[in-house]
């Protein structure tokens, strides 16, 4: 009962909230219009969004979670499961073994949104080493996406170099940056880095947007070559299969390195890193070394992503990479879940085909993402799929450390 | 250039520096409190200044006498962000206090999103005309030999007037002190008999209120306003809020007027491309080399 | 349990990736191309309009060819990445022509998809030279003057007219608004000008007093700016309430009721460059009148060069007998079409010619048209 009076108050209140900016809109007449259905319609969702919202804090503090219906236990039981990371690897391997005839059956335009799908793959998995391993929030990862793109779209243009020379030289190009970048802010903390990371991601626009000399600014470059094949003349519908390829291959390597990379020295260390910097800098960890091997191994994966798109788009200006686009990628490594592999593919996957698919989705997008992110913070701050990390623990009873 | 030329951008400087300086003040009071930067608070502002065109548009759609809107909107405006600024912290931020540092930064970063395209939505992508509530008396331009126009004028006496009263709200009241304590140390503060959770509140209240003043402020100044400009806007006063030394109140209205300062002389004697690397430039330098700002106090981190 | 899950949404993922869209046949197939949702959508939405009514009322007389019109749809946000993800949406979905894109940069980045599956593009908004320049795109169209187009007619008006000299020029650093500042530019010191001030404004800016301080030293004879009408309507109320009453010149972008709504007073004097006023043709009632019918609202940006660009694809096929690309690009060199923005044909590079320019002045709350004017040929 004071449940129901704590929503009816709440949904109250949100409705007066509201009140002017969805209650009333102003004709081009400056006439006044106002939407009462709307705002009870707000109302009412608040009402129930109210209960749940109640019945999550109480049953949290009472920590029994026996109350809850049998579905939706299932459904958390799911997620929650140790095999959770398996039953996510599961359903990647259910779409890997697609991967390679998806061109056959697809049309092109699926493969394209699929590259599109696949770059900020990339970009996830870059942007989760430097997030989700080493716990160091970067708000501007859109500038070293930028900087890859550029660095294909500048040396085709001017030099005439390829595909193949510019990949390694945008990765290149990258790590500088971000090694310029992180040298310096080696020493703030957490929330002060990611405001840097922010204005370091807008004066990069900025300047690519100014520079026109080099860059074309806002008219940007068109013209872009896509890769070739040992000189093979290759139509659009072929290119695109091929780039469509090239990026199935360039996932696979960035999921196996950084997995790899994840149990390895330096992905342990940066994993000490984000639970505790004091901590693990005490048990001898090089704090220095290793946040800027987390800087240069995470922007090399965006330059490459930046290569990739500027061949697949063709053109490239500085509006392609606005914070929006930050915030975007930052979005899919929190909803996947914060240093797993599994989780930020997952998390890039639905971000970009969800809304590609459900078109009437288009408008809300944005704002379900905001959403989504403040939800997600407070009900599974771990996201989708944890990252767990490796616990060697003894075990009498099945007598082997599991890798949990 | 000539000596006019120069005082002239000094002033265009100052008025655009005061309202980074109101809405710099909402950023250092809560980073102050609850260490967080509330990414949200540029929206805060957009929201401010929208309620103000929509109650404006609602009076002047009954016939209220003109002369009332202004300040009849201003306070509804300032009221309903206030109701915004303290149901965001409840919804967004109250339940991360214990949680990791990084949570409540990507909660705001949601929130903002959330906000504009809650405004974009519900009202419209485009951009709407802002009434023009600022009275534009011409003598006074003439009286200022152009160095002052009337709404730059308004827009210095009002944020002014408001930024003392706040210090001194700060500094005297029973309301302001036991803010401080809680920003020195909260559970000291707590022990004390200082609910800290009524304090957050507070203190997100007062900072979308003023957020809200410069909201309005600004749109009447500007003339049109959309969703989107809360971004930037916040970008800039937390960059301000950085300079000055975030946490500092005095430190939010010193950094809010030198940016504002640096990018009309950047503006003036540069040129208006430049802007804003000037600012961002200015904020990654800072937080580099003085990331306490001018008048922040150095903090040691505590293990 | 799991694996119901995992099938599920394996299955899921199938039928979303793979559900091919249901082809009917007899249908003629005009793709959409523009921004239709996010915070650009303001520039797009009208010409989507504009193709729904046009294609509406071309059905209800029977449709073309003995064949329905049925539009393909394809928001690209204004962003080129989604403009080629729409290109080859259009492309698979195997439409006849494409009305867009909206902005210059997917423009570019969708064209080289058009060329290579050999499809006609008409958009009605983008005004990049290099997009139609030398015959680059045989199978592009558009139904606006392009940006050294507009000009030359604002360099001459200004050299003439307005005997300008000190020329001050301020955009948005977007390609639209840069690109007729720099055009003019090249052109106005040509003939002489002095360019004393050409700089870029940050149109999201809290205020603008530092370039407006800075416009009044610059003691110009006119300000040519570049940019989307909401910016310079705030640039002007700004100046003009500074008492900088510089006359200012724009673009095209201008051109719309909402600049002298949101201007004010302060748009007073204004000129700025649009095809020739040709409200009094019937044609063009008639599609104000649908859109207010359909919308209830005015029209909004580039609504009719959109509901042009319908009209000559339309009728090109019409004229072609078929879809065939290459009969249509040549019933769109050689025959004349009616639109509201009156007779055109489109010359060899694409741009439409019989399109007429002229200037004009805002007087009292309303865009005169001056007797400066210029027919592209």
């Amino acid at each position: 009962m004071k449940r129901i009076v704590h929503a009816l108050v709440a949904a109250v209140w949100f409705m007066v909230l509201c009140s002017p900016i969805m209650g009333l809109q102003i004709q081009p007449d400056k006439s006044v219009v106002f939407l009462w259905k709307r705002l009870a319609a707000l109302g009412v969702g608040i009402f129930f969004a109210s209960l749940l919202w109640q019945w999550y804090f109480s049953s949290q503090r009472a920590s029994v979670s026996l109350r809850m219906p049998a579905a939706v236990t299932s459904a958390i039981g799911l997620f929650k499961q140790k095999k959770t990371r398996r039953a996510g690897l599961g359903i990647l391997l259910v779409f890997m073994l697609l991967i390679p005839f998806l061109p056959v059956i697809g049309s092109i335009y699926q493969i394209s949104i699929l590259i599109s799908a696949l770059i900020y793959v990339m970009l996830a998995l870059g942007l989760n080493i430097v997030v989700g391993l080493a716990g160091q929030l970067v708000l501007g990862y859109a500038a070293f996406y930028a900087i890859g793109a550029y660095t294909y779209a500048l040396l085709t243009t001017y030099f005439g170099f390829g595909f193949w020379i510019c990949l390694p030289i945008g990765g290149v190009m990258t790590i500088l940056f971000g090694l310029a970048l992180g040298f310096p802010v080696l020493r703030l903390r957490g929330d002060y880095l990611a405001i840097v990371t922010l204005g370091f991601g807008e004066i990069v626009r900025l300047m690519l947007l100014n520079w026109v000399s080099i860059t074309g600014g806002s008219h940007g470059i068109s013209n872009i070559p896509k890769p070739g094949l040992f000189g093979i003349d290759m139509d659009i519908q072929q290119a695109t299969v091929y780039l469509y390829y090239l990026c199935v291959a360039a996932v696979i390597v960035a999921i196996v390195i950084i997995s790899r990379l994840k149990n390895s020295r330096v992905g342990l260390a940066l994993q000490a890193l984000r639970e505790d910097e004091i901590a693990s800098e005490a048990m001898g960890i090089n704090l220095t070394r290793v946040k800027l091997a987390a800087f240069a191994l995470s922007s090399a994966w965006a330059g490459f992503a930046g290569v990739f798109f500027a061949a697949k788009t063709s053109f490239v200006n500085p509006a392609s990479f606005t914070f929006m686009e930050s915030a975007m990628m930052l979005s899919m490594v929190v909803l996947g879940g914060m240093g797993s592999i599994t989780g930020v593919t997952l998390g890039a996957l639905i971000l970009i085909l969800v809304p590609e698919y459900l078109r009437a989705f288009a408008d809300y997008r944005m704002l379900l993402f905001g959403l989504v992110m403040v939800l997600m913070m407070i009900f599974r701050p771990q996201g989708l799929i944890t990252g767990e990390r490796r616990k060697y623990h003894v075990t009498a009873l099945d007598g082997k450390g599991e890798a949990a | 250039m000539d000596f006019q030329y120069f005082i002239e951008l000094f002033f265009g400087g100052l008025t655009r520096g005061s309202i980074y300086a109101l809405i710099a003040l909402g950023y250092t009071l809560v980073y102050g409190i609850i260490g967080l930067i509330n990414f949200a608070h540029g929206e805060i502002y957009m929201i401010g200044a929208f309620t103000a065109l929509l109650v404006a548009g609602l009076l002047g759609y009954l016939g209220f006498p003109a002369g009332g809107i202004l300040i009849v909107a201003a306070l509804a405006a300032i009221v309903w962000t206030s109701a915004y600024g303290y149901t965001m912290e409840k919804i967004a931020y109250k339940p991360l206090r214990n949680a990791p540092r990084l949570s409540p930064l990507i909660s705001a970063i949601g929130m903002s999103t959330f906000l504009q395209n809650y405004v974009l939505l519900a009202q419209t992508p485009d951009f709407v005309p802002f009434p023009m509530l600022l009275p534009d008396i011409d003598w006074l331009l003439e009286k200022f030999n152009y160095v002052l126009g009337p709404s730059d004028f308004f827009i210095l006496v009002v944020s002014f007037i408001t930024m003392i009263c706040l210090m001194l709200w700060i500094r005297y009241t029973r309301m302001g002190k036991a803010m401080r304590a809680t920003a020195q140390n909260r559970t000291m503060a707590m022990l004390l008999g200082i609910d800290a959770n009524h304090i957050i509140s507070v203190t997100f209240i007062v900072g979308s209120a003023l957020a809200a003043l410069g909201g309005v402020l600004i749109a009447s100044h500007m003339g049109q306003i959309n969703f989107g400009i809360g971004f930037l806007a916040g970008m800039k006063a937390f960059t301000a809020a950085v300079l000055g030394g975030i946490g500092s109140v005095p430190g939010a209205v010193l950094g809010g007027l030198t940016l504002g300062l640096a990018e009309s002389f950047t503006t003036g004697y540069v040129a208006g491309n430049y802007e804003d690397v000037l600012a961002f430039c200015l904020l990654i330098l800072i937080l580099i080399f003085r990331p306490d700002g001018i008048l922040g106090k150095h903090q040691v981190q505590k293990v | 349990m799991k694996r119901v899950f995992l099938s599920a949404v394996a299955a899921a993922l199938l039928s979303m990736g793979l559900a091919a869209p249901l082809q009917a046949a007899d249908t003629i197939k005009i793709g959409v191309a523009g921004a239709h949702s996010g915070d650009l959508a303001s520039y797009g939405v009208p010409s989507l309009n504009a193709a729904k009514i046009v294609a509406a009322k071309v059905n209800a007389q029977g449709g073309v060819l003995g064949k329905q019109i049925e539009l393909v749809i394809g928001d690209d946000q204004c962003k080129p990445e989604l403009g080629t993800n729409v290109a080859t949406k259009l492309i698979s979905d195997k439409v006849a022509v494409v009305m867009g894109h909206i902005c210059s940069g997917p423009a570019k980045a969708s064209l080289p998809l058009y060329n290579d599956a050999h499809i006609i593009s008409m958009s009605p908004s983008a005004t990049t030279p290099g997009l139609t320049a030398g015959g680059a795109n045989p199978m592009f169209f558009r139904t606006i003057a392009k940006d050294d187009d507009q000009a030359k007619l604002t360099s001459r008006f200004m050299l003439e007219s307005l005997k300008a000299k000190k020329i001050a020029y301020v955009h948005d650093n977007g390609d639209y608004g840069k690109g007729f500042c720099d055009n003019n530019r090249a052109l106005m010191e040509a003939g002489g000008a002095k360019t004393v001030l050409f700089e870029a404004i940050t149109p999201d800016a809290v205020d603008f007093s530092p370039i407006v301080r800075k416009l009044r030293h610059a003691k110009a004879d006119i300000i040519v700016f570049g940019g989307y009408q909401p910016t310079a309507s705030k640039l002007l109320q700004q100046m003009r309430r500074s008492r900088v009453m510089t006359p200012d010149v724009g673009h095209d972008g201008l051109k719309y009721d909402a600049f002298i709504k949101m201007g004010g007073e302060a748009a007073g004097g204004v000129y700025c460059f649009y095809p020739k006023d040709t409200a009094s043709l019937p044609i063009y009632k008639e599609a104000r009148q649908a859109h207010i019918d359909m919308f209830k609202s005015e029209p909004g940006s580039f609504y009719y060069n959109a509901y042009s660009a319908m009209l000559a694809l339309i009728n090109a096929i019409k004229e072609a007998g078929s879809t065939d690309t290459d009969k249509i690009v040549e019933a769109l060199h050689t025959k004349k079409v009616s639109t509201p923005l009156g007779e055109l044909v489109f010359n060899k590079s694409g741009d439409a010619a019989g399109l007429a320019l002229s200037v004009y002045q805002i007087k009292g709350g309303k865009f005169v048209e001056t007797n400066y004017s210029v027919t592209l040929d």
